[in-house]
């Protein structure tokens, strides 16, 4: 039986200015009917233009050739009106974006109805119907008052919801999504891959599963493709691929998971971090005069971390877990009592705690953020050189840089470049350097690795491992990513909406945890057993 | 004229994101050697032939109108008494034509350029001044500060300032110095909102943030971090600034409330040609010719400029 | 809405106070007063002048004595119209300059608005760069060079429409004008529609649209449209401030008795009354202009709440 969408020999080209670049090359794959196929990936795999390729989204400097064979037509070479009777009714799709994805100018109500009006030439009473029941379906609460509203009104995840309404109002045979869920937490994209499921087995769609997460695969998909520049490196049945990966890039990513447990450290070990009731309030201005409106993002939390020690704290969005970090490390103004080495540091203004900023140090989620632009990567990382060690000649200074380069597995010649011409995960490694060149005891990583490609990750956390090793760092380790903090911490905090809901060591949380919430938390990121 | 702000058009390299999955532009091996952002933006404007032809005559066009008048065998208030109101020539030596009272229009017009330019520059400098500073202060404090500030420029916008600039003539007479420092002050309030935006997006950025965690003193981080990022949008915005002040000049002297003689600038030559322009149209013609190609090319290079430094575009 | 609008008209007093306090004592340390002619008044007839203008009573009582007159809508009478009040000759002028700058406004928006949406649409071709050269052009040469060559050209030399004059407002009168007043603005509209769509268009929502089905026409129309136009309709108060000051060089240069061409005037005459009446009669429109314009935006644009 032929397949449902069939594409063969797909090879999609972009003209540039600066010359043609191949995104995508020669690639054949099917998705048969009512079946689920995952299209993975790594960034710049090609895998998101393959979709946009299919429904004719790409922009007109793309040129596409091969064969996208769906149900007897080639998408490649229907009219521009043809396609279009096809977009929204027979193929739906859902973007990464459920943020930007709605018109932020229309109601919810109107977007949706607006599909059914164009492919089923329903009215506005019939088209209204038919969008409260698909807003109940995919689950959206109190349906009537919720038609009216604007996208700016809905969460992120609801907002994804009514995208997916929008995609199958019309009863496609097809949904491609492409990363449906990476925007959101991982109790949200949860409940997203649970409705999509059981939405498919109502109306017996395929989907075509777009996504750089293998541990989501495994879980959701009956097929998967591979990607890896551009190429079609694997295919099969989502079980055998797993079991048995033929290509070494496909071994590469599974192995990928950050595996392995911190050794932990003696029970003896000597307090660094001792901080107890930490609370942190924001006060947003509402007027010119009147009250403010005060947020507290961190209610009193205490935690200890022994030398040597890592300490996982893991949480989702607005879960106040990096707002701690920062006030432990006197960033942000907080109440509480937070010794470092047995020296207060609450009390300390800004110049007195200078001293202290070498012991204590920081690499922050964003690579591209989170280095100056203006700055040649041997001025950062010698940055904080000059001020803690003003004695040091340059000449000395440089050899420091050059040995923290050789730390971090970066060349030193490197050094007189500037960082937009690095990598992600290149400058990760630089904004480790700037921390380590100045031999810090205690370390805050705050998401360290959440903005790298998975393959990317694993090295990076090799990498802090050996690095605390060799420096006998003490680290506190900020993640929403469960899979990243059980492979560093000795123990974990899991907080939400400023509170520690459960705290313990990394065997007690992920073996026996005994909190709903962190239950819920575990059970969504699909965690590996194995690991 | 007064506040205008328009969004700037892009050229062809506009900041349109691609679409999902369009690969960036392949960058080619001697990108990566070191190169400063600055030094990019420059070889980037150098490709943009329209800015490149603009930047080289504005500097023709400014070294013709301050060393040009004394080439020329007339001066600026020279009368010469063979030729009233003749058309320009090449044999009188009159180039661009005498005006009613037989002075030069050439000469005339040249001098008219120093005295634009000159206002342009200054009061540029001025609002330049007063704006980063404002700004900057405003955003790096933060909070109420800030809040009062920005609610002091929001009041001084919605001024009709380019009225209350016209008053301030009136009473106090024609005075070049006085131009300078009315259009600085008009033209300030712009500069204020770009740099405290660009200081309030900046604090947020990690790398302020990692500075901070380094143990790097405040004036430092506002010197080394803070002031070279906010430097391309500043430099955009005062090429913009440049022809909005010489516009702003020409009004000013148009309506006979600008410079005074004996000096004179492109707008009262250009008002004294209105009035000519059916007997002598060339008076009218050419300080309107040279006033057009300079806001043309600062225009020109105003957008290479955007391009070449717009951040959308790295 | 209602308390929204309190708000901003609340906040528009502090600004009016301000413009008027600004002329007020600007006009007073004015060197030199109203009445110094050409000749020398007797001393007594010029005690007799300030008295009746009440130019002898302490700063504070004559800035009092204005505040007051102004709310009751009298800007005091003219020192070189003597037969006019102030009140007088803005009424007798505003019509005009309302009907005059109404319409280069309505013009700027009706040509500006299609001519980016064009350019934007089909871009980097022959039309989006004629348009967009036109566009500078506009921008390049101000309003008073090209309106004197309009003059020439459509007046004097090819006859067909008058050189100036306003004739009552006939429309023949009106079209040079207008046309020469809205030029500027028109590029400005069209350079920022034409930026604001391309930058919409590349947006999430549009691919969204795209995907319902909906051909290009409905993704323009229905989806881009309206958050395209959101900047030029917050750019309406700065455009309208420019048609107001472009209107005292083209009142001038086409002899069209509205409010600019006294205000013009009077700064020339030193007519400090009418300088400043008119002054504070633009400031007090140009606030209820933008006041408008915020009200227009909010209405357009869902993501704005009226409540706080």
């Amino acid at each position: 039986m032929s397949a449902l969408l069939d594409i063969s020999h797909l090879t999609v080209s972009f003209d540039l200015p600066t010359g043609a670049v191949e995104a995508v090359k020669d690639v054949s794959f099917q998705v048969p009917a009512g079946e689920t196929v995952a299209l993975v990936g790594e960034s710049g795999s090609g895998k998101s233009v393959t979709s946009t390729a299919i429904m004719r989204l790409l922009p007109d400097l793309a040129r596409i050739e091969g064969e996208i064979r769906f149900d007897g037509q080639v998408l490649n070479r229907l009219s521009p009106k043809a396609i279009r009777r096809l977009r929204g009714n027979d193929i739906g799709m859902i973007f990464q974006e459920p943020m930007t994805s709605l018109n932020p100018m229309h109601r919810i109500g109107r977007q949706i109805g607006e599909v059914l009006r164009r492919h089923k030439g329903m009215n506005g009473d019939q088209a209204r119907t038919r969008v409260l029941e698909l807003l109940t379906q995919v689950g959206i609460p109190e349906p009537e008052r919720r038609i009216q509203s604007y996208p700016h009104e809905l969460s992120g995840g609801q907002r994804q919801r009514v995208m997916i309404a929008m995609a199958l109002a019309c009863d496609p045979k097809l949904l491609i999504a492409d990363e449906p869920t990476t925007a959101l937490d991982v109790t949200v994209q949860a409940q997203i891959l649970q409705l999509l499921k059981s939405l498919q087995q109502r109306y017996g769609m395929a989907i075509l599963f777009i996504t750089h997460d293998l541990t989501l695969v495994r879980h959701f998909a009956d097929r998967v493709c591979v990607m890896q520049h551009g190429h079609l490196v694997e295919s099969g049945l989502t079980r055998e691929v797993f079991d048995a990966p033929q290509h070494a890039y496909t071994r590469m990513l599974l192995a990928a998971e950050p595996k392995g447990r911190k050794v932990p450290v003696n029970e003896d070990s000597p307090l660094v971090l001792d901080a107890r009731d930490i609370r942190v309030r924001f006060t947003t201005k509402r007027r010119m005069f009147g009250p403010d409106d005060t947020f507290e993002a961190v209610r009193g939390i205490s935690l200890k971390v022994k030398r040597g020690q890592t300490v996982g704290i893991v949480g989702e969005s607005g879960s106040g877990k990096s707002t701690l970090g920062r006030a432990l490390l006197r960033l942000l103004p907080s109440e509480g009592t937070i010794a470092f080495d047995q020296q207060a540091l609450e009390g300390l203004d800004q110049k007195a705690l200078r001293p202290l900023r070498s012991r204590l140090q920081v690499v922050f989620q964003d690579p591209f953020g989170s280095l100056s632009p203006r700055m040649t990567v041997g001025e950062i990382i010698s940055e904080g050189l000059r001020v803690h060690h003003p004695e040091l000649s340059r000449r000395e200074r440089d050899a420091r840089v050059v040995e923290a380069l050789k730390d971090v597995s970066l060349d030193p010649a490197m050094r007189a470049r500037y960082p937009h011409e690095f990598s992600g995960g290149q400058r990760q490694r630089i904004a480790i350097a700037r921390a380590v060149v100045l031999k810090p005891e205690f370390l805050l990583l705050d998401e360290p690795t959440s903005a790298l490609d998975r393959s990317v990750q694993v090295t990076v956390v090799e990498l802090l491992r050996d690095l605390q090793q060799k420096y006998d760092m003490t680290y506190l380790f900020i993640s929403h990513d469960l899979a990243v903090v059980r492979a560093m911490s000795d123990t974990v905090l899991v907080m939400k909406n400023g509170e520690v809901v459960e705290s313990g060591t990394t065997e007690a949380i992920f073996d026996h945890p005994s909190m709903p919430y962190t239950q819920a938390l575990i059970e969504a990121s699909f965690l590996n057993r194995a690991a | 004229m007064t506040s205008s702000t328009p969004t700037p058009y892009r050229g062809e390299h506009d900041g349109t994101p691609l679409p999902a999955g369009a690969p960036n532009p392949p960058s080619g091996p001697d990108r990566h050697t070191g190169e400063s952002l600055g030094r990019e933006a420059w070889r980037r404007l150098k490709q943009n032939r329209a800015a490149m032809l603009s930047l080289i005559l504005m500097v023709i066009l400014a070294l013709v109108c301050f060393i040009g008048p004394y080439l020329l065998p007339w001066g600026l208030d020279e009368v010469d008494w063979n030729s009233f109101q003749t058309a320009p020539s090449m044999t009188d030596g009159h180039y661009a034509g005498t005006d009613a009272n037989g002075r030069d229009l050439l000469v005339r017009t040249l001098f008219g350029g120093q005295v634009s330019l000159s206002v342009a520059l200054m009061a540029t400098f001025v609002s330049l001044l007063i704006g980063v500073i404002y700004g900057a202060v405003a955003g790096y404090v933060g909070g109420r500060t800030d809040n009062l500030m920005m609610r002091f420029v929001d009041i001084m916008y919605s001024l009709p300032f380019m009225f209350l600039v016209i008053l301030l003539m009136v009473v106090f007479g024609r005075n070049i110095f006085l131009i300078y420092a009315a259009i600085g002050a008009v033209e300030w309030l712009d500069m204020a909102r770009i740099v405290r935006g660009q200081t309030l997006a900046l604090k947020r950025r990690e790398f302020i943030e990692a500075a901070h965690a380094l143990g790097v003193s405040g004036p430092t981080i506002v010197r080394r971090h803070l002031i070279p990022n906010t430097l391309g949008p500043v430099i955009i915005y005062v090429t913009l600034t440049v022809p909005k002040v010489i516009l702003l000049e020409s009004f000013l002297s148009f309506l006979g409330l600008g410079v005074q003689e004996p000096l004179t600038s492109w707008g009262v030559l250009i008002s004294e040609g209105k009035d000519m322009m059916e007997s002598a149209p060339w008076m009218l013609i050419v300080p309107s010719v040279f006033l057009a190609v300079t806001l043309f090319c600062l225009n020109f290079l105003g957008d290479g400029l955007r391009d070449a430094l717009d951040p959308k575009t790295r | 809405m209602l308390s929204y609008i309190l708000k901003r008209l609340a906040f528009a007093i502090p600004t009016l106070l301000i413009v008027i306090t600004i002329s007020f004592f600007l006009m007073r340390v004015a060197p030199g007063g109203p009445f110094d002619g050409e000749r020398q008044l007797p001393p007594e007839i010029e005690a007799n002048l300030e008295a009746v203008y009440h130019l002898d009573e302490p700063l504070p009582m004559q800035y009092l004595r204005y505040m007051n007159n102004l709310v009751h809508g009298d800007f005091g009478p003219s020192f070189k119209y003597k037969d006019f009040s102030v009140t007088e000759l803005i009424m007798q002028g505003f019509p005009v300059s309302l009907e005059i700058g109404g319409l280069a406004i309505a013009l700027a928006l009706l040509i500006g608005l299609p001519l980016g949406v064009i350019a934007a649409l089909k871009r980097n071709s022959a039309a989006d760069y004629f348009v967009m050269s036109l566009a500078l052009g506009g921008i390049a040469v101000p309003n008073f060079v090209i309106a004197p060559i309009m003059a020439l050209v459509f007046g004097v030399l090819l006859g067909w429409l008058p050189a100036g004059g306003w004739n009552g407002g006939a429309w023949p009168n009106l079209v040079l004008p207008v046309v020469a007043l809205s030029i500027q603005q028109i590029a400005y509209i069209a350079r920022m529609m034409r930026a604001s769509m391309i930058e919409t268009l590349g947006s999430h929502f549009i691919r969204t649209a795209r995907a319902k089905g909906l051909n290009e026409m409905q993704v323009v129309m229905r989806h881009a449209l309206r958050p395209a136009m959101l900047p030029v309709v917050s750019y309406l108060g700065p455009a309208i401030a420019g048609i107001v000051t472009g209107s005292v060089v083209i009142e001038q240069i086409f002899g069209i008795p509205g409010i600019g061409r006294y205000f013009v005037q009077g700064a020339l005459n030193r007519d400090y009354t009418l300088v400043m009446g008119t002054v504070v009669f633009y400031g007090a429109l140009i606030v209820l202009m933008n006041l408008l314009v915020d009200l227009l935006y909010s209405v357009l644009d869902p993501q704005i709440r009226y409540d706080d």
